[in-house]
């Protein structure tokens, strides 16, 4: 049976291009099948059954991944993933309007996110809560956006983590732009140099931006590193209505690197990550990495995925859980007790209940909040409107209103 | 680095020689100051605004860009939160649209979406209007979408000493800045004006009246001043004293000289390449009638592009309001 490459990228020889490009439908089925289940280039350290895959390539890249690093990496996903069933749950009960669930994404989230350090910037699409957490942003943090009181109450300055972008790949082309300044200054060329690191799912890979991010950042030579979370689902529709090929593979006919790794793997995803920052900080960027993961849950609280997509394919991925090969390889080989486990839960629970009572206790924004910021020098005309408005809100003062 | 030997505080410039000195300038002062676009390097852009610019400030700070007009706006986002003060040269009017996303969903909301946190200190330079016989998408007059949105300014020069004062202020503001640059009259020498490089300039975000009158008020904006202005100069010998005012900037609008215009005149007459439909135009005239009722002997009548398609070259003379339209219009308020 021919490969997926076979037709994207035809061999000299085999035929006008025209032809080769045409798949039949077994070549069809070949390149669905090599999109939904990884291929053989996936980059695996930990397999679902949690046993330890070496690779020479990536091992040196979590050497130092000891017994309690990899409790630590355990306990972010547990927490983070405790934080997102919480946010669901609040939205169930009429505390959020919306959640963007992360479920099934931990491991690509938290081992992306370990990888980086605090000089690095990143620039999340809507769904990184679990980087969020590594950037160490409270999720209480996040709940603004979801509840309607803001956009994101973190220093996206002083966090290195910049606000959340609603618009399909619109923060692709702001990474790319920052990495390219990061590169103008010099920050590039060393152990110590900077990179910038742009999350985005396989829906935004057909966006302009995306392709624009991709264009520019080569031919700056910035210190990108696109982290594209394939969780196979944009909405209703599989990343087949995406792209003919792998995602990674894109990268080729960008002039570098593109490489999957699977992104239920923290392990994995952490040795990548952490193997793609250095290229950048090298001034060997930028670098594509397709994190291949799984959309657990819905694309949000307002989506019901049974209408799209079969239960057993869920069902096919709950056996490839980030959290539940970590936890047994730390059992297997004796690096974690039940106390550990059982503290990592407690700690969840308290972190969601705090969650709950800080959202439960979130006050009204002000009304006088609509126009703030709106510029840095204000506009007479906004200045106008506020206080022509709030005027007219005070005379309601005591009242119904 | 100066193109001339030392040139002395007074320069002869046309308005495109103004924007060239204001951007080196601008650069000079400020290392954060970057410029980029499409061919704005090596070949100095392509009506020249950015000659030599590459050549004496380097590929860093003077970037050919990717030929993606979303590319140089998204980028220049990040170059902003970065710390750098990126002017972006958008080649013509016409396709500025693969960049609107971005200008609208991120370059205008960052602030606000922040908190104040993160500044978006970005020029973006528009050559924008007609008159100059080219092919569909280079000649049009989009500014009331970016004045229609909130977080953005916007402002146009209309004569060479402005423009090289604007540019300027415009690159120190730390909001960011739709610029409108009348491409017509670029390099027109009878807009040559002597440019005083130690004067004191007028703040960026105020209107000015260029002519003052007593029968009729026009305003104007970019191009349409140097029409207003021919306008006033025939009335005159109808015995009509146009006052004339250059709104300079679009966002906010200064409007004040304006009423204080149309309190005295009584007649209003809005001059304005764009189409008229939801436009600047249609905002001036709903707010004088809102702070000028009782002074205005007249409705406000505007003079402006149709709401059409910019015409082939052949019929643009008909689109483009001109000294004959603007008399016109003058000659139908007085007589109402």
């Amino acid at each position: 049976m021919s490969s997926p490459e076979q037709w994207t990228h035809p061999e000299p020889r085999e035929g006008p291009a025209a032809t080769a490009a045409a798949p039949t439908p077994e070549q069809v089925i070949a390149g669905l099948r090599a999109t939904s289940e990884g291929g053989p280039e996936l980059v695996q350290l930990l397999t679902p059954e949690g046993e330890r895959v070496p690779n020479p390539e990536f091992d040196p890249f979590v050497a130092d991944i000891t017994p309690a690093a990899l409790r630590a990496l355990y306990r972010d996903m547990v927490l983070v993933r405790r934080a997102d069933r919480e946010g669901n749950a609040l939205q169930r009960q009429g505390q959020l309007g919306i959640w963007v669930p992360l479920l099934g994404q931990e491991a690509a989230q938290i081992g992306a996110g370990r990888a980086l350090r605090d000089t690095d910037m990143v620039f999340p699409s809507y769904r990184e809560h679990g980087v969020a957490w590594c950037r160490g942003i409270d999720p209480k943090d996040v709940l603004g956006i979801f509840r309607g009181t803001d956009h994101g109450s973190w220093d996206s300055v002083a966090k290195r983590f910049h606000p959340y972008t609603i618009v399909i790949g619109n923060q692709v082309l702001n990474a790319a732009g920052y990495a390219m300044g990061q590169r103008f200054e010099g920050k590039v060329g060393g152990d110590d140099g900077e990179a910038t690191m742009v999350f985005f799912g396989d829906g935004a890979t057909s966006q302009g931006d995306v392709h624009e991010g991709f264009v520019w950042a080569a031919v700056y030579d910035a210190p990108l590193v696109f982290f594209c979370q394939n969780n196979q689902w944009a909405i209703s529709e599989p990343t087949e209505r995406q792209s003919r090929l792998p995602l990674y593979q894109r990268a080729r006919g960008y002039g570098f690197p593109g490489i999957r790794v699977d992104g239920n793997d923290v392990l994995a995803t952490l040795a990548v990550a952490r193997w793609a920052l250095a290229e950048c900080r090298h001034g060997n960027g930028p670098v594509l990495i397709e994190a291949f993961t799984y959309r657990m849950d819905a694309h949000t609280t307002t989506d019901d995925p049974t209408r799209y997509r079969h239960s057993d394919e869920l069902e096919a991925w709950k056996l490839k859980d980030p959290i539940e090969r970590v936890r047994v390889n730390l059992v297997r080989h004796g690096d974690a007790d039940q106390d550990f486990f059982d503290s990592v839960q407690a700690e969840a629970d308290e972190l969601a209940r705090d969650l709950r009572e800080f959202c439960f206790a979130m006050p009204q924004p002000p009304v006088g909040q609509i126009f703030d910021h709106v510029y840095a020098e204000p506009s007479p005309f906004v200045s106008a409107q506020r206080a022509e408005f709030l005027a007219y809100h005070d005379d309601f003062a005591g009242g119904d209103h | 680095m100066a193109p001339e030997t030392n040139p002395g505080p007074v320069q002869s410039l046309t308005l495109g020689k103004a924007l060239n000195l204001g951007l080196r300038t601008a650069m000079e002062r400020d290392p954060k100051v970057i410029v980029m676009g499409e061919d704005v390097g090596r070949l100095g852009g392509v009506f020249r605004i950015t000659d030599g610019l590459q050549k004496d400030f380097g590929e860093h700070r003077v970037l050919d860009t990717p030929l993606a007009e979303s590319g140089i706006i998204g980028t220049a986002v990040g170059l902003a939160v970065r710390g750098f003060r990126p002017v972006c040269e958008i080649q013509f009017d016409g396709f500025i649209f693969p960049g609107f996303d971005q200008i609208v969903s991120q370059v205008a909301k960052l602030h606000a979406r922040t908190h104040g946190r993160v500044r978006v200190p970005l020029v973006i330079r528009v050559p924008f209007g007609g008159g100059i016989g080219a092919v569909e998408h280079h000649s049009e007059s989009p500014e009331s979408y970016f004045a229609h949105t909130a977080g953005l300014k916007v402002v146009s020069c209309s004569n060479a000493v402005d423009a090289y004062w604007m540019i300027q202020q415009a690159i120190q503001s730390d909001d960011p800045v739709l610029f409108f640059e009348p491409k017509r009259y670029y390099h027109s020498g009878f807009m040559k004006s002597e440019v005083d490089t130690s004067a004191t300039p007028d703040p960026l975000f105020a209107a000015r009246v260029v002519r003052r009158g007593s029968t009729a008020t026009l305003v104007a904006y970019g191009p349409s001043v140097k029409v207003a202005l021919d306008a006033a100069t025939a009335a005159e010998e109808d015995g009509h004293s146009l006052e004339v005012i250059d709104l300079r900037a679009l966002s906010p609008l200064d409007l004040d000289p304006v009423f204080e215009s149309v309190r005295r005149t009584g007649h209003l007459i809005v001059v304005s390449e764009a189409p008229s439909e939801s436009s600047l135009t249609s905002e001036i005239a709903a707010r004088v009638q809102q702070e000028c009722f009782y002074s205005l002997q007249a409705p406000v009548l505007r003079v402006t592009g149709f709401d059409t398609p910019y015409p082939p070259a052949k019929l643009e003379e008909h689109f483009l309001p001109d000294l004959d339209r603007v008399l016109d219009a003058v000659d139908r308020s007085l007589a109402w």
